[in-house]
């Protein structure tokens, strides 16, 4: 005991003895209770069991680590902050079960420059994966998913794929620094161009296909030698800024004789000016695409530490537009880490024209599904966990390009659950629509929002619930 | 050029709108005439998305993207080119008798971009196949991640020639300033060298003194430390 504690009180009773005081678990001999537990966990908030391993990992590999799928980052917030707040008595709702509401979508159509917008019956597309990092029956089946409910696929980085071009009754073709197999004929035979400037997993990098996964016809659509680890340009190569990108954009539609539109994929960073410059530069349609975003391979300290998520982009980017005058001239369409129809009307309700998803199709494909369980084993991984998208050794042949793997996935199979998938997330999008009095998704607004944390509304600038004010917009 | 072209076309570019223009170079190819271009003035966008077949002279500069996308047109340039020159061309033949400005031949498949001057930083890149032949200096950073393709020029190259070639080959006659990473100078086969001259030839380029290097890709970067599978599994 402290010296200074030493106070004269006397108690009226004989002291305890110290075998008495101690609270001994029996344990250790000797040890209170208490002092024994603080070295069975490291309490240290910065070097948790993950830090060390990843130290570990480091040391021993004398490189950064690889892997695909989507950012581990345990602090980014979700769509789960916000929640919908349904006409009550300022409102008048629709009849969920009776009353109409459009799902209608037009891309691309705002500048009256476009002869053919992408005219699609829902508000949710498929984004651009390539193939490449999707086997070639994976891309054939999401195209054909899509195409019956009315929707589109992106052909991504590798080039246009026969399969998916057959399948995919609307096709946007992907123009991306490496240019795979770009040339006239491919860019006439697509129904919207996309000129890459980044994606979402990795903004700031090219696109990355480890050697296990350049087959011999992923290498020749790329022109490159089978089996090498293609690391791709991140600039492109015949424009630097936004004036030549001006340019670029009208060669490109001179070469589809102003048929179809152009859009601009960006990984969000800052969206509030890009999305304003990609408008200025003639965009037809900004895809801003969040650090939710998946990917086939990457740096694993990129997927978890660049960009911002997608429920922060979306209304900085519709701001954007909006003091630029642009807003119905320019579709902006959001992406990353979208998993359900709630997902996609919140995207639409923070300013969104569209949605594009890309892991959820994955899974509707049978991505992390259990079938084959001791594959997974014996990888190392199990279903609800995999995330081998860069081995090329996916259990369910989606995310590879091994012959055998990849007849895991049947095209029909596929094609229904994703078209079945677009489905159910459409009917949840008009729902909830419905639900707050809106006759079409796309007049779903910030107002039918309310954020459950600090965080979600600073990051949206929707109201706060209970208090109904934006925190700090 | 083939027997089916019966005329030749004027068509005056000067301050008009390109799409106007452009219609006009597109309805005239296809009616087979061979087009001369009046008063370039270095606008953009000139003369891209051609097919096979047509023919096209510029009395004077282009700007960027000249024959961009070409499907298999014939085109001289009287002038000089702005930047990427040919960009993503599959088949054709494009002449500049001035100098051509950055990234010419960008992601080119195929065909021929023939620069009588210099041509500017990343000729060829990212090209997938064909042939650019320049007579003058090439930029830095030439061939910069080209897959296929040669790149022939006969007045040197500044820095970085050949930088990260995935493949393809870069041929230079006279100084290199710096050879780019990850590519490495080779001896040329005789038998090689008599196809780079006749090529030449062809052209009007004869010189058999010519001391030539070959640049092709070192190889080193086109993969990561291991090729194994397993080696990716995270830890």
């Amino acid at each position: 005991m402290a010296d200074d504690l030493k106070a004269p009180y006397q108690y009226p009773f004989p002291a305890p003895s110290e075998d008495a005081v101690a609270m001994r678990d029996g344990a250790i001999e000797g040890r209170p209770v208490g002092v024994s537990g603080s070295y069975d966990r490291g309490d240290s908030v910065r070097w948790t069991p993950d830090a060390i391993s990843e130290v570990h990992a480091l040391s021993q590999l004398g490189r950064y680590q690889i892997r695909g799928y989507n950012s581990f980052n345990k602090s980014l917030p979700t769509f789960d902050d916000l929640t919908f707040v349904p006409a009550t008595m300022t409102r008048l709702p629709l009849e969920g079960y009776r009353e109409s509401c459009d799902t209608t979508t037009v891309l691309g159509g705002g500048s009256g420059l476009v002869e053919n917008p992408l005219v699609l019956d829902i508000p949710i597309y498929i984004g651009s994966m390539s193939f490449g990092a999707l086997s070639a029956n994976a891309k054939a089946a999401l195209g054909y998913g899509a195409s019956k409910v009315g929707t589109m696929t992106c052909t991504g980085e590798g080039g246009m794929l026969e399969d998916e071009r057959e399948a995919s009754t609307r096709l946007v073709y992907q123009m991306t620094p490496s240019r795979y197999m770009l040339d006239l004929d491919h860019l006439r035979a697509a129904d919207g161009i996309e000129i890459a400037v980044g994606q979402g997993a990795k903004p700031g990098t090219g696109g990355l296909l480890l050697g296990m996964k350049v087959s011999d016809r992923v290498a020749k659509m790329r022109s490159l030698p089978t089996g090498v680890d293609q690391r791709s340009t991140v600039r492109h190569p015949d424009f630097l800024g936004a004036d030549d990108l001006q340019v670029k954009i009208e060669e490109l539609r001179l070469a589809t004789d102003y048929k179809v539109p152009i859009l601009i994929k960006m990984g969000a960073t800052r969206p509030r000016y890009d999305v304003a410059i990609a408008a200025k530069a003639g965009a037809d349609i900004v895809v801003v695409d969040g650090s939710e975003g998946g990917t086939g391979a990457s740096p694993e300290f990129l997927l978890n530490h660049t960009g911002i998520p997608c429920m922060t982009a979306i209304r900085a980017a519709r701001e954007a537009l909006d003091e630029c005058g642009m807003t119905g001239k320019v579709s902006l369409v959001a992406a990353g880490g979208i998993r359900t129809g709630v997902d996609a009307a919140k995207c639409l309700a923070l300013g969104a024209d569209a949605v594009m998803i890309g892991n959820a199709a994955m899974m509707a494909l049978g991505c992390n599904s259990p079938r084959y369980g001791d594959d997974y084993a014996a990888i190392g991984t199990s279903p609800g966990a995999c995330h081998h998208c860069h081995t090329g050794l996916c259990p369910v042949g989606i995310a590879t390009q091994d012959a055998e793997l990849e007849k895991r996935m049947d095209v029909a199979a596929g094609a229904e659950r994703v078209a079945r998938f677009l489905t159910a997330i459409t009917m949840e999008v008009s729902l909830i629509a419905k639900a707050c009095g809106k006759s079409t998704v796309h007049n779903l607004e910030v107002e039918d929002l309310r954020a459950l944390s600090l965080e979600a509304s600073a990051f949206t600038g929707v109201k706060l619930a209970g208090i109904d004010k934006a925190y700090g917009w | 050029m083939s027997d089916g072209i019966i005329s030749e076309t004027v068509i005056t570019i000067a301050d008009r709108p390109i799409r106007e223009v452009h219609a006009e170079i597109q309805a005239a190819a296809d009616a087979g005439q061979a087009i001369v271009l009046a008063e370039p003035r270095s606008r953009h966008n000139l003369g891209v998305a051609l097919p096979a077949g047509a023919r096209l002279r510029f009395e004077g500069s282009v700007g960027y993207y000249c024959g961009g996308l070409n499907n298999g047109a014939t085109i001289e340039i009287e002038r000089n080119a702005g930047w990427g020159l040919g960009e993503a061309m599959a088949a054709g033949d494009i002449s500049v008798a001035g100098y051509a400005g950055m990234s010419c031949g960008a992601s080119m498949l195929g065909g021929t971009i023939h620069v009588k001057g210099d041509a500017g930083p990343r000729c060829g890149v990212a090209m997938k196949g064909g042939d650019i032949i320049v007579e003058g200096k090439l930029g830095y950073l030439a061939g910069f991640m080209a897959h296929s393709g040669r790149i022939i020029a006969l007045g040197g190259a500044d820095e970085a020639c050949a930088d990260s070639l995935w493949g393809g080959e870069v041929w230079v006659a006279g100084p290199v300033k710096s050879l780019g990473v990850d590519s490495k100078l080779v001896d040329p086969d005789p038998e090689e060298v008599a196809s780079i001259e006749a090529l030449l030839a062809g052209r009007g380029l004869n010189d058999t003194a010519r001391n030539w290097r070959k640049v092709v890709s070192a190889q080193r970067l086109w993969h990561f430390e291991s090729r194994d599978a397993s080696s990716w599994l995270m830890i």
